[in-house]
């Protein structure tokens, strides 16, 4: 424990003495550390981040719906479904292959550029933004799933089938709620790579934190507002870290205490 | 492409008056005298002898004009080794003043944002219709103004903005425009437009956005404004010219923090703009400005 804490003590002073006495530092200070700035900016870019926790929020649940159906048809076993896993396999790895900043220009420039309605849902950026990164992130989330479908004993599904279940009912009240429980932290870590790549959709116009903070940048020569909305996205992720590790942890727990899942 | 020849023709026939006039314009070298600080010789340069002028990739009309053939890379994207368009006309002039001959000038591509970057910088001065204001004075040093700032806001012809015949008749429209702009700030302070103003990486996205009626006018600064109306869109029109806060909107070149040389860059200018030169590279490359209504 003390040699923990004197370590530590000793590699953070040697690294903020480094920092501190490098010959940029005074101009590093005024272009990155400005308080001023940072206060100034922090409204206008606390109202933005209201833009990334809406995309994120309802890009969130989109993806956990399509996902799970993509992770099913994947693992439907038989000749029968060999076109529907197919199509799922190859959605899978082209969007888990195309740049997610590809996919935003595509969809949200792309299909307005059609012109096939006035009406207003369907020229938002922001709407076909959300779609782009449920898109990329399902791919994801999908092989999330799977991984959790398969660490399913196949014993588990025939022992529900021999008790008379269907396919679909073992599937939906057997090898789901265990596969599931299973994925959640890693769930929660493609969520956390979702709420920062919110930020993307502010290349198709709408003024996000990041965009709001670039704004600052742009007006002010300095670069301290992005220290604001790195912040911000901070403030969300890391919550959301510990809570991952918590849940691990308590899996591990029970797992060791012979609970199963 | 009609619209296109016919700038062609427009800029054909400004070229042929320009090249009458300027007989008797020779720029002065900066002198040879070795207490002048602006003299060549005393100059501090990135490569010395030669004078490194830095612009962005891509460069746009009409600021930057080349050939065909000779570009940077990118489809508007010139060669600015030929004094073509306005700011590369410009940059030639200034280094012409500085007593730089064409081929001692050196180009480099620097992004907008890596211009004021901290630490040392890779070109003497650098051009692309960077604005003053005073908080980018803090970080760079900016010369005087070589281009008056007037705001314009491009639309497409017969949408109900294309009517609007006053700033307060803009108001409930949907504004774009790049980030990290005056035009940006001058549409949210002079409009104040009822929906937040999107902002794009480059041009191009915005008129990708424009074209798409996912914004319903786009604001950027006049010369390129009457380039997006008359060449690069098909049926764009310049809804009016925004009047400027008291015309203290300029383009400025940036040069380091404390340059030695942002004296010698204002007194060329200064010299430029006193007989006439910086009128006739105006009148020549941005000679339509005439043509557009202005909106009070």
């Amino acid at each position: 424990m003390a040699t923990a804490l004197v370590s530590t003590v000793v590699v953070f002073a040697a690294l903020g003495v480094l920092v501190v006495t490098s010959p940029g530092w005074d101009a590093f200070k005024a272009e990155f550390l400005d308080g001023g700035l940072f206060r100034s900016s922090f409204p206008d870019i606390a109202r933005a981040f209201a833009l990334n926790i809406k995309i994120f929020c309802i890009s969130e649940v989109m993806i956990l719906i399509l996902a799970l159906g993509i992770a099913v048809i994947r693992s439907l076993p038989g000749p029968v479904f060999f076109p529907l896993r197919v199509l799922a396999i190859i959605y899978t790895d082209v969007f888990r292959g195309l740049p997610t900043i590809m996919v935003v220009y595509m969809l949200a420039f792309g299909i307005p550029a059609l012109l096939l309605s006035d009406a207003n849902w369907y020229r938002s950026a922001t709407l076909w933004a959300i779609v782009a990164l449920t898109l990329v992130y399902s791919a994801y989330v999908a092989e999330v799933y799977r991984a959790g479908i398969q660490s399913v004993h196949p014993s588990q599904d025939a022992a529900a089938r021999s008790l008379g279940l269907s396919r679909w009912q073992s599937l939906r009240h057997v090898i789901l709620p265990q596969a599931v429980r299973r994925v959640i932290p890693p769930l929660l870590n493609d969520f956390i790579g979702l709420q920062k790549d919110t930020a993307l959709v502010a290349v198709v116009g709408p003024v996000e934190a990041f965009r709001q903070a670039q704004i600052g940048e742009a007006a002010n020569f300095n670069f301290t507002p992005y220290l604001d909305a790195s912040l911000l996205f901070l403030l969300l992720t890391i919550p959301l870290a510990r809570l991952t590790d918590y849940l691990i942890e308590r899996d591990r727990r029970r797992f060791l205490a012979g609970g199963g899942a | 492409m009609r619209m296109r020849a016919f700038v062609m023709a427009v800029a054909a026939a400004v070229l042929v008056a320009a090249c009458g006039s300027s007989g008797g314009t020779t720029a002065s070298p900066g002198g040879s005298t070795a207490a002048n600080p602006c003299a060549k010789s005393n100059l501090t340069l990135v490569t010395p002898g030669q004078l490194t002028i830095g612009t962005d990739n891509p460069a746009f009309d009409p600021f930057f004009q080349g050939p065909t053939g000779h570009e940077w890379t990118g489809e508007f994207n010139h060669d600015p080794y030929n004094d073509q368009g306005f700011e590369d006309a410009t940059a030639y002039a200034v280094a012409q003043q500085l007593g730089f001959s064409k081929d001692q000038v050196n180009w480099v591509a620097v992004s907008f944002n890596n211009s004021y970057k901290p630490g040392p910088k890779n070109f003497d001065f650098y051009l692309a219709q960077v604005s003053y204001t005073p908080a980018r004075a803090k970080g760079a040093d900016l010369s005087d103004s070589y281009y008056d700032e007037q705001e314009a806001v491009v639309a497409l012809q017969g949408t109900d903005i294309a009517n609007a015949t006053s700033v307060a008749a803009l108001k409930p429209f949907t504004y774009g425009a790049q980030i990290g702009t005056t035009s940006y700030d001058l549409t949210k302070s002079v409009i104040q437009p009822d929906s937040a103003v999107q902002t794009f990486n480059t041009l191009n996205a915005a008129l990708q956005a424009l074209k798409n009626k996912q914004i319903d006018g786009l604001v950027v600064d006049f010369p390129t404004a009457y380039y997006m109306a008359n060449v690069q869109l098909s049926n764009g029109t310049i809804v009016g010219v925004l009047p400027s806060s008291a015309g203290k909107e300029h383009f400025s070149m940036v040069l380091e923090k404390g340059s030695a040389l942002t004296a010698c860059v204002n007194g060329a200018l200064s010299a430029l703009r006193a007989d006439g030169t910086l009128a006739q590279i105006q009148e020549r490359w941005l000679t339509q400005a005439a043509n557009a209504p202005a909106l009070q």
